[in-house]
């Protein structure tokens, strides 16, 4: 097999689901069934999409395929020189795993969303969103560039736009779609100035290029802090996409979105960009950077996950929950676990997506009912519904056999080892928690809405199972939850294949003084190019003292919480309301979501409105005054203009007839015609002659 | 007293000035055209006194010949014009002949 049909497949896989869009968007007024041929598409794009993971891992398993053209160049003005600006795509392993999750997710969601939304007034359009965004999603994959990934990456967000303000008759919606793109685009600012800063100091957008160039010395501004600065910019677009704190506001509110779409794009695949960012672009981050990232992501990390504990709505739940396992990911990006990141960010979009379609189930069931104090009872009603949301919500927690379990098992291990390398203790610690919490508010939920006594009987009487297409997927995505899939060793990830073989080990190119300590290459082993401070003792020692420690501690928290959702919200033996109650302002601060969102109103809302009153008032008053006062001295002017013409220069041509004909009734009495007055005139007129010139 | 060039010239004036009188005051045009005979001959007159009086030897007589005969064919002209216009218009007086205006 050659390198090109990879590449050719790829740019098959990247563009289908343009097609889809475009057909469907176009032909879905006129043809009722137009969304049948979106989902064709779908199909065929997942099954391209294996078979490109396929044959990329049997046949080209270490090797990075990148192929691009030009798509123009100019003159570079101060210089002097060319500059070329490439478009291309690089199909390394991750691309090829990230691709086959986006697309069998994006596959399992248009099939449900096939039962989920029937019915609705804009089936065809819904689908047709779907179709841009997968293509966008396989755009930013596939992109080997951070230009093409910018651009893809604003269509993402048009996308996600178009989708959680779908039902935008209802203000909430169209609010939170707005909300969304507002908030993404405070992050996109950041991104954008990395990339310009990049392409200033490369002059090349291409990823291997500008590694290329810090691996020999070359620095923004010829500084290490600007390599921080450009790492953190280009981490800002990630704040906002992966909806990291203070940016994740608007991802509970992008909830009002149809449910299919919150599994698909903001718990699975969309928020997933940002971490997919960060590993891309792992390889210029400096230890400074890294600190930062890692600091964002535990906080985070811990933050929506204390707002998860109190909340009622079963999206806003699953929501948060994202958020701060997409802290998870950033975290373990930040210090250093970047294989057990992406491992994460996979398992997590299956158990995630699983979750999110199964209480899209729920509330197809319950007729759009999504306060989780209404439900209960519903698992001898709907069984499978019921078993796979356990499956997935064992993974999220943590628990062995599951794939969350290797995959977070990793990072707190990592991050253990971490702290013991450079002494930031805080990280494992908080990760601890948030895995507590994580495996606490994950079987409240659980409980409060599959067991107990039903509280609203007449719609509890009307629920079933949901139609086979809506319980396919959930059972497709619960199973992938199994470890099975990743490694023969249900305790140790890095035996299995995914971690071992598939996901590449991560290069640094950063110069070594501004790396973390671990990170350094020492000179002895520096003799291999591609050398990954993964594979150096220090880390291997650090993560092999940290293993077991981290494993137990983890699964002691994970089944402590579990264990506690239970006594709390199951047995009853202890009252949740009374200690509610009793720590009441702590209560509100989490149930108030930290006040976050008030904060923001208060502060940067309120703030921005102000300015623009004051801006308002100033293009009413000035800029406004400023056009009126040109526009009036003008009309005077013209005025006077107008009144020279009309008396001046009409009065000099004007003079001029009148004078004439005056002159001419004169003359006119001389010319009568007859020729004997002529001839006395010649003669008057000679004699007169006769006297002057005599 | 000797009949001298300033006789000549004063007959020959007379006659001029009665020739210009006639082409202006005269309404019949036949009148006009004997008022330019009368003007033809007074020249006629200047260059055969001159001719006379001065240094030329026959010349003006020679000059004074070629106006007569000159005359004849611009009176011939002329009445043919004049008779033509009274076939067309109807009249031979200059007054009404005024078509020269428009």
């Amino acid at each position: 097999m050659h390198e090109s049909v990879i590449i050719n497949l790829s740019v098959f896989i990247l563009f289908l689901p343009l097609l889809g869009f475009i057909v469907t968007l176009l032909l879905g007024k006129k043809i009722k069934s137009a969304y049948l041929f979106e989902n064709i598409i779908i199909v065929i794009t997942f099954l391209s999409s294996v078979y490109l993971l396929y044959s990329k891992l049997a046949n080209f398993r270490t090797i990075k395929i990148t192929s691009e053209f030009e798509w123009f160049s100019f003159n570079n003005f101060i210089t002097g020189t060319m500059l070329t600006i490439n478009l291309g795509v690089m199909i390394d392993n991750i691309t090829a795993i990230m691709l086959s999750v986006v697309a069998l997710i994006s596959m399992l969601v248009h099939l449900y969303s096939i039962e989920y939304m029937k019915g609705d007034a804009k089936y065809n359009s819904y689908f047709a969103y779907l179709g841009i965004f997968t293509f966008s999603m396989n755009g930013i994959v596939l992109t080997n560039n951070i230009l093409m990934m910018y651009m893809f990456w604003e269509l993402v967000g048009l996308s996600s736009y178009l989708l959680i303000g779908f039902w935008f008759e209802k203000k909430s919606a169209a609010d939170a779609g707005k909300k969304a793109f507002i908030v993404n685009r405070i992050g996109d600012i950041g991104m954008f100035a990395g990339v310009l800063i990049l392409f200033f100091t490369y002059q090349t957008f291409s990823f291997d290029n500008i590694f290329k160039s810090i691996s020999l010395g070359v620095l923004p501004f010829n500084s290490d802090f600007w390599l921080t600065v450009t790492g953190i910019l280009l981490f800002c677009g990630a704040i906002g996409k992966s909806a990291q704190f203070p940016l994740h506001v608007w991802l509970p509110d992008a909830m009002e979105g149809p449910t299919p779409v919150s599994a698909l794009i903001h718990a699975a695949t969309m928020v997933a960009a940002g971490v997919y960012l960060v590993v891309r672009i792992f390889g210029l981050l400096t230890a400074d950077a890294m600190l930062f990232i890692g600091v964002i992501g535990m906080i985070s990390a811990f933050i929506p996950a204390t707002i998860a504990l109190t909340q009622n709505d079963i999206k806003k739940v699953l929501a948060y929950s994202t958020v701060s396992q997409l802290g998870y990911m950033i975290m373990a990006l930040g210090i250093g676990a970047f294989q057990f990141a992406f491992f994460h960010l996979v398992t997590h979009a299956f158990f995630k997506a699983a979750l999110f379609l199964g209480s899209g189930s729920v509330i197809h069931v319950m007729h759009h009912e999504q306060d989780i104090r209404n439900m209960g009872g519903l698992k001898k009603k709907m069984p499978l519904t019921y078993w796979t949301f356990v499956l997935s919500s064992l993974a999220i927690s943590g628990i062995p056999l599951t794939s969350g379990f290797l995959s977070k098992d990793g990072i707190i291990t990592s991050s253990l080892a971490f702290a013991n390398l450079t002494g930031h203790y805080l990280f494992p610690i908080l990760s601890l928690i948030v895995a507590f919490l994580t495996a606490f508010y994950m079987f409240r939920l659980i409980i409060k809405t599959f067991h107990g006594e039903p509280k609203d009987s007449h719609k509890f009487q009307h629920a079933h199972e949901s139609p086979f297409l809506m319980v396919m997927p959930l059972i497709v995505l619960a199973g992938l939850s199994f470890f099975v899939w990743y490694t023969p060793n249900p305790f140790d990830s890095e035996q299995g294949w995914v971690l071992s073989k598939w996901i590449e080990k991560p290069i640094v190119h950063t110069p070594e003084n501004s790396r973390f300590d671990f990170m350094k290459t020492n000179a002895d082993e520096e003799t291999e190019q591609n050398f990954s401070y993964l594979e150096s003792e220090t880390y291997k020692e650090a993560m092999q003292s940290a293993h077991y420690p981290a494993m137990i501690l983890s699964e002691l928290v994970a089944v402590l919480g579990i264990l506690l959702a239970f006594l709390v919200h199951h047995w009853k033996k202890i009252n949740a309301d009374s200690i509610a109650s009793s720590i009441k302002p702590v209560y509100n601060f989490s149930l108030n979501k930290w006040y976050f969102d008030e904060i923001y109103h208060k502060t940067f809302v309120t703030f921005t409105i102000g300015f623009s009153r004051i801006l308002a008032w100033f293009d009413a008053k000035v800029i406004d005054g400023i056009v009126n006062a040109s526009a009036f001295i003008t009309k005077h002017f013209s005025f006077f203009i107008g009144n020279f013409d009309k008396y001046i220069i009409d009065g000099i041509v004007n003079f001029t007839a009148y004078f004439n004909g005056f002159a001419g009734l004169l003359v006119r009495r001389i010319q009568t015609g007859k020729v004997q007055s002529y001839l006395a005139l010649v003669i008057f007129s000679i004699v007169i002659l006769l006297f002057i010139f005599k | 007293m000797t009949v001298g060039l300033t006789h000549f010239l004063v007959v020959s004036s007379l006659l001029f000035s009665m020739g210009l009188y006639a082409i202006i005051t005269r309404k019949n045009a036949i009148m006009v055209l004997m008022g330019i005979e009368l003007i033809l001959n007074s020249a006629n007159i200047n260059f055969v006194t001159f001719s006379r009086f001065g240094n030329f030897g026959y010349s003006g007589h020679l000059v004074a010949l070629i106006v007569i005969v000159l005359a004849a064919a611009e009176a011939a002209i002329a009445l043919a014009i004049v008779l033509n216009i009274y076939r067309n218009i109807s009249t031979v007086n200059v007054d009404e002949i005024d078509n020269l205006r428009d």
